[in-house]
């Protein structure tokens, strides 16, 4: 089972985890991201993410599916907000359930690598004095 | 042939809007639209990377563009 999102309110961890729970799981794994007040010790006001929305629902299930078959795990969710984000306020929420642990826990480091090598979507950083598209310059 | 290419990121930012109408030779390649988007727009340069998605699936630059393809830039991406 698999549940793909990208909403512009806040995300709920409680929602993916509730997704992912059912009788035949034994274990679940829940990566949160936060959003860092600094970056390189450079203070960071917001960030603001873009997606490339039909395009990334795609990668993201693509990411769904592999983890379903590479991992022994049956129920996975992945949602990502847009918008402007504060500090501290959560960017992306991946849960993953599993019969056994360890196969969360694989599946969920996976999911969140992927997405950030392959998932369109852009995060920039407001700072006092001027902003940067993270990743955009070598 | 007449294509739309979608801009995100620091790509919309370079062509200073989210769409740009574009002229390509009929059968152009993926590298035949990255040469003549490094040809206008000379920032292209800067990227450290620079993907073309043809309708939603990354494209490889030997890849034949068709008039009615959605065409998306793909600046490195940082979600998560």
């Amino acid at each position: 089972m698999i549940d793909i999102q990208i909403l512009e309110s806040p995300l709920n961890v409680q929602v993916c985890i509730d997704f992912v729970s059912g009788a035949a799981t034994g274990g679940i794994n829940v990566f949160v991201g936060s959003v860092r007040n600094q970056t390189r010790g450079k203070r960071v006001l917001y960030l603001e993410f873009e997606a490339y929305v039909p395009m990334a629902i795609s990668e993201m299930r693509k990411i769904a599916e592999t983890a379903c078959s590479r991992f022994q795990i049956d129920r996975i969710s992945i949602h990502h907000r847009t918008g402007r984000l504060e500090i501290g306020e959560i960017p992306v929420v991946i849960a993953v359930g599993a019969p056994h642990r360890q196969a969360a826990f694989e599946a969920c480091q996976y999911a969140i690598d992927t997405l950030k090598q392959t998932v369109p979507i852009w995060k920039k950083e407001h700072f006092e004095d001027g902003e940067v598209w993270v990743a955009a310059h070598p | 042939m007449k294509l739309t290419i979608l801009a995100f990121g620091i790509t919309r930012d370079i062509l200073g809007a989210s769409e740009l109408n574009l002229e390509l030779p009929e059968s152009a390649r993926i590298e035949d639209l990255k040469a003549e988007l490094a040809r206008r727009f000379p920032a292209f340069a800067n990227l450290s990377a620079l993907a073309i998605a043809v309708n939603s699936q990354y494209a490889e630059l030997d890849l034949e563009l068709k008039e009615l393809d959605e065409v998306a830039l793909i600046p490195p991406v940082s979600g998560g």
